[in-house]
């Protein structure tokens, strides 16, 4: 038997187990089941990840046929490359430290085996996602993880804010959803298939190709490219479908970790890099990726700047990071993007885990203002939080700083304007990065206890199965950078292990950019550490002043530039009001009132008049027996 | 194939069951007695259609199980016959009727036996529709079926049964009317009113548009379309539990069934001609009814809301001419048998229990009714269209199907798509979610037996179609081939 049966299926297996047996097993057997199930399967990731590495493993396993219907063949499949092997990695390691982590941090929590059965079907359904060989079966996967997203975030139903940001992702993926399920029609009509070998393959004789929609004239890659970026921006929570991230906050927040930071969001970008040798022929789609991921990096940053709650920081920090991937995979540097993934799935997965362990100990409290001063208490959170937060910025040689130095180098190299704007947000962004990343490591563990409620004393570390995901998680964030930079963005790898999964019409190039421009970055990150710590401890009195000074800029960044405002003023209420309008006035009021309604009482009038007329006076039936035979008459002449 | 008339078995079980009913005698525990009968007779005939699926050749298009009786001399034929675009609605009507049988209990007010009797005549018109292939004898079964449904609102249904009752009624009987009269000039035209026979003959291209609005003046009543769709949700929150889900299951399958075999096979010019419209009004009912259901404040209203737009897919997928469009239609309204069934089924459960549709008086079921939260979810992914459900389907074959006519019609289709997720889930969450407030929900019981095997069943057909379609698809795919194939070479006859 194949090892890819066991990778895909045994988390499903867990899931079933606990969601179903769940009461009969108990609530630890059941975390024992699942989460040991999810480590197996990683351990054969790693397997399958080392065959790829030294074989150029590839297989395509056909599990069974799924939709026949004319020349639509689509088939339930496991398909094995570099690129499904590393999302392989990303995905069960991350699960299974997040399935661990969540025994010590749902210990309080009544629906254990609920919990445990939706992080394992998530981890089934985002499995399907990369393991699929067709779009079919990606969109499969893709409603799956939306799915699974949507149970844990309302996870706890009886707060209304959950219910409501649960329906808010899962409506504005949709949105998303709607775009690439038209790019997938498009790819049928064009090329008669959905699968990828297929797809690809035909891609290049249509890149003349034009075609009329919706009365433009557009060139068809173009078309197919920008649907599919649309579903990638939901998914990803890219700038104008970004909504929904930082209120999926509302679920416990291992969801948090493994789904809106390490997993689940990055599918957008593993959409890209998996279509690039439909992207590679499509320019203008790679340009409008650049500007829409810049623009996600920086208006994310700033916005995080200025908020509050531990975990909406560093959501509002993983959609500007996701905003780096894209132009990574805009500027044609599909690899590098897929390296930010890989590291940036560790170092916020840890970030995630450890602001976790904080609210843990602040017994569910996340408003940094009410934190502080806790580091001797919490040292090994402190610690590894202080671990992330590096790799997250990009100081020197932790994982972060290969990633995102190479993406604004690969940027820059690109050589033309896009490229060399996109360098300069990118640098913006890293120096802003760090600057809120820092602010709330001060704010959280360092400067004067601010919280009410909970004396200091009664601070502790969380327990060990909480802490050591988080270490596994700590070494990744320091080494997996200068560990795999090579395999990644090396040039020898772009034609050896990506060689099977990503095209590049053009090789990357291979120069250095200057010398101060390579330097740029990590010296603004590290001068960002004194000027965080001046700004939030020594001297507060600056930032307030700077706050007073500028309201209307803090209050636009603090509303998260009115998005959600805007929203429900353009789409939702609207919404309502045209479906009021619709039934009350359209179907009630009009169609009823003259259709049946008005009908029935014309038949009433009518018999009334009728039975008025059917008096028994031979005169007036002859009258009508008159009446009727002249018309007869009139009708045959006439004919 | 075989002398044993399987179709003509079918047809006439049930209502040789509800006979039996009516005439064994009444004690007091009579009423299980009757269940128990009806059950039966209703389940064998689920069995006798799982033979007929497992004789039927899905390999042809010519129709098998044929029969032939001469009725009236030299005018009607009593004839029947499937092929892979009518046997599916023939298994669907055998499922969902023991399951209406099984579901009924002592909430019927009036006399149990009666309704049991409604349900299984109303069984056998319904076979008898999909079975008959000769415009008179399809006539007869089609609006047969009124008379039970007109029965079962207006004496089982709710407070406002009469004035649903007669709405529905008139509705449906002014759209027929013109139907009939359509068949009768047929009948002057061509000398027969034998469906396979006018499929060879055709029919005069210069009559075929007024005869197709003929037929469709009835179709879009049942289906229904837009503007002539305000009875269904008067009639399903009046019908009790097991008429709501005939109703959605199954009469409404009548007339997408009737557009495929009746309007585009009989008149493929004007089908053509008449694109347009369909597509318009397809388009309003899922956009338009979609935005009402979203402010619904009536479970029962927003789910036959719920049905409209669904149907809107169907008629839209019929009229692509496509193989997936029409195959996507055929599965839809399986699909949306199934799907709706169950959810007519869910709101009984929790109907029977507090005895109101408003979505306001619940909240907070989960934690109450475990079980059920989870069966209710099931079904609302269905509705939403989410892949791994057997919504999925149906939904995206026939919005591939529709690309390939118009880039415009699919996208402002697919728009559907998003509100549906909207008004489902945000339904699912104002009854299933959020904290208790009404008091009396504290005190309710899960789902008894009953109701889980019931919805369970559902649950799992729902599920399983939707990751292995493949039996469905196979046994309509030859047939929906050659039915295009037909199509097209009608139309190119006459253009040449």
């Amino acid at each position: 038997m194949d090892f890819e049966y066991l990778i895909i299926f045994l988390p499903l297996l867990g899931s079933i187990i606990s969601g179903f047996f769940g009461n009969i097993l108990g609530s630890r057997n059941s975390e024992i089941i699942t989460s040991l199930f999810v480590s197996i399967s990683a351990i054969f990731s790693f397997l399958i990840f080392y065959k790829v590495l030294n074989e150029n493993y590839t297989n395509n396993l056909i599990i069974f046929s799924w939709i026949n219907s004319g020349t639509l063949n689509v088939n339930w499949s496991i398909n094995i490359d570099a690129l499904s092997a590393v999302m392989l990695i990303v995905v069960t390691l991350v699960s299974s430290l997040v399935h661990v982590y969540s025994i010590g941090y749902m210990s309080n929590d009544s629906h254990k085996q609920r919990f445990m059965a939706y992080l394992s079907l998530f981890t089934f359904s985002m499995l399907m996602l990369v393991t699929s060989d067709n779009f079919l079966q990606l969109f499969f996967g893709w409603e799956g993880v939306g799915l699974c997203s949507y149970f844990l975030i309302g996870f706890w139903f009886k707060k209304e804010t959950a219910n409501a940001a649960a329906i808010k992702a899962f409506v504005v993926n949709r949105v998303g959803d709607f775009g690439f399920a038209l790019g997938i029609f498009l790819i049928f009509y064009l090329f008669g298939t959905v699968n990828y070998a297929e797809v690809f393959e035909l891609i290049p004789s249509l890149s003349e190709k034009d075609l009329s929609f919706l009365g433009i004239n557009v060139n068809a890659i173009n078309l197919i490219c920008i649907l599919l970026f649309i579903g990638a921006m939901g998914k990803s929570a890219q700038i104008f479908l970004h909504t929904w991230l930082p209120d999926a906050m509302e679920g416990p927040t291992p969801v948090s970790a493994l789904i809106h930071a390490a997993t689940m969001v990055t599918a957008g970008v593993f959409l890209v890099v998996r279509c690039s040798p439909i992207y590679e022929y499509s320019p203008l789609a790679l340009n409008i990726i650049t500007l829409v991921g810049m623009s996600t990096a920086f208006f994310a940053a700033t916005i995080a700047l200025v908020q509050n709650d531990i975990k909406k920081i560093i959501a509002y920090s993983t959609c500007s990071q996701l905003g780096y991937m894209f132009f990574a995979a805009g500027v044609g540097a599909y690899n590098v993007a897929m390296f930010h993934l890989f590291t940036h799935a560790f170092f916020k997965a840890l970030l995630f885990l450890g602001s976790g362990s904080v609210i843990h100990s602040f017994k569910d409290e996340q408003n940094i203002n009410s934190m502080g001063g806790v580091w001797r208490k919490l040292p090994y959170t402190w610690l590894l939080m202080i671990i992330g937060t590096l790799a997250l910025t990009g100081f020197p040689f932790l994982s972060g700083f290969y990633s995102k130095d190479a993406i604004i180098e690969f940027a820059y190299l690109r050589g033309n304007s896009i490229g060399y704007f996109a360098a300069a947000i990118g640098i913006i962004t890293a120096f802003l990065t760090a600057i809120y990343s820092w602010r709330l490591i001060f704010k959280t563990f360092h400067g004067s206890y601010n919280n009410k409620n909970l004396s200091i004393s009664s601070m502790h570390e969380s327990p060990m199965v909480m802490i050591i995901p988080l270490i596994i998680l700590a070494i990744g964030s320091i080494f997996s950078g200068f560990l795999f930079k090579d395999l990644f963005i090396g040039a020898e790898s772009v034609a050896s292990f990506w060689k099977n999964s990503i095209i590049f019409l053009e090789p990357l190039s291979n120069d250095h950019p200057p010398i101060w421009f390579i330097y740029l970055t990590p010296i603004l990150v590290i001068i960002s550490i004194p000027t965080a710590y001046y700004l939030f401890i020594k001297n507060k009195n600056i930032t307030n002043d700077i706050v007073n000074g500028n309201l209307p800029l803090y209050n636009f960044l603090k509303n998260k530039w009115y998005f959600d405002e805007l929203y429900d003023y353009l789409f939702v209420n609207p919404s309502k009001k045209i479906g009021l309008f619709f039934w009350k006035k359209i179907d009630l009021r009009f169609i009823d009132r003259f259709g049946p309604d008005g009908i029935s009482n014309l038949i009433k009038k009518v018999s009334i008049f009728a039975v008025k007329f059917q008096n028994g006076f031979i005169y007036h039936y002859a009258f009508v027996m008159l009446l009727g035979f002249s018309a007869l008459l009139t009708f045959l002449i006439i004919k | 194939m075989i002398d044993f008339p399987i179709l003509s078995s079918l047809i006439l079980l049930p209502i040789l069951g509800a006979l039996f009913i009516f005439f064994s005698k009444s004690k007091s525990n009579s009423d299980t007695t009757s269940k128990y009968l009806a059950l039966f007779v209703s389940f064998g005939n689920f069995i006798l259609s799982l033979y007929l699926w497992y004789l039927f050749d899905p390999t042809t298009s010519d129709f098998q199980f044929l029969e032939e009786r001469t009725w009236i001399k030299g005018f009607i034929n009593y004839k029947v016959g499937i092929d892979g675009i009518s046997i599916l609605f023939v298994i669907l009507t055998t499922f969902i009727a023991p399951l209406c049988v099984v579901s009924v209990n002592n909430n019927i007010k009036n006399s149990l036996k009666h309704f049991l009797i409604a349900i299984l005549v109303m069984e056998s018109l319904m076979i008898g529709v999909f079975c008959s292939l000769d415009l008179v004898v399809f006539y007869l079964f089609f609006e047969g079926g009124l008379i039970p449904m007109f029965l079962i609102i207006g004496i089982w249904g709710g407070e406002r049964r009469v004035y649903s009752a007669f709405k529905f009624f008139l509705y449906t009987l002014l759209g027929s009317v013109l139907m009939l009269v359509a068949i009768i000039s047929i009948y002057w035209m061509t000398g027969t009113t034998d469906v396979m026979y006018l499929y060879s003959i055709g029919i005069e291209a210069k009559y075929q548009n007024l005869l197709w609005l003929a037929f469709f003046s009835s179709f879009a009543v049942k289906t229904p379309m837009w503007p002539v769709h305000t009875w269904l949700p008067d009639a399903h929150v009046e019908a009790p539990t097991a008429g709501s889900v005939l109703l959605a299951a199954i009469l409404l399958k009548m007339a997408g069934y009737g557009f495929i075999r009746f309007s585009v096979g009989l008149f493929p010019i004007a089908s053509e001609y008449f694109v347009p419209l369909i597509y318009f009004l397809s388009l309003l009912a899922i956009i338009y009814t979609s935005f009402v259901a979203l402010m619904q404040e009536d479970m029962k209203k927003l789910i036959a809301y719920s049905s409209v737009a669904h149907m809107g897919f169907v008629t839209l997928g019929i009229f692509t001419f496509t193989q997936q469009g029409i195959e996507g239609s055929i599965f839809q309204m399986i699909s949306h048998g199934l799907v709706s069934a169950a959810l007519f089924f869910s709101v009984g459960v929790i109907y029977e229990r507090m005895h109101t549709r408003l979505i306001n008086s619940y909240g907070g079921l989960v934690s109450i009714m475990p079980k059920y939260a989870i069966v209710l979810m099931v079904f609302t992914l269905g509705a939403v269209g989410l892949p791994g459900t057997s919504g999925f389907i149906g939904e995206f074959l026939i919005l591939m199907g529709a690309f390939k006519k118009s880039f415009l019609v699919a996208t402002i289709a697919s728009f559907g798509v998003i509100l549906a997720a909207a008004y489902m889930l945000w339904l699912y969450k104002r009854v299933i979610f959020g904290k208790i407030i009404n008091q009396e929900i504290k005190i309710l019981t899960d789902l008894n037996k009953s109701e889980v095997l019931i919805l369970s069943i559902l649950a799992f057909v729902i599920i399983l179609f939707g990751f292995y379609p493949e039996p469905l698809l196979n046994t309509t795919k030859v047939s929906v081939k050659d039915f295009i194939e037909m199509y097209y070479n009608n139309i190119n006859f006459t253009k040449n």
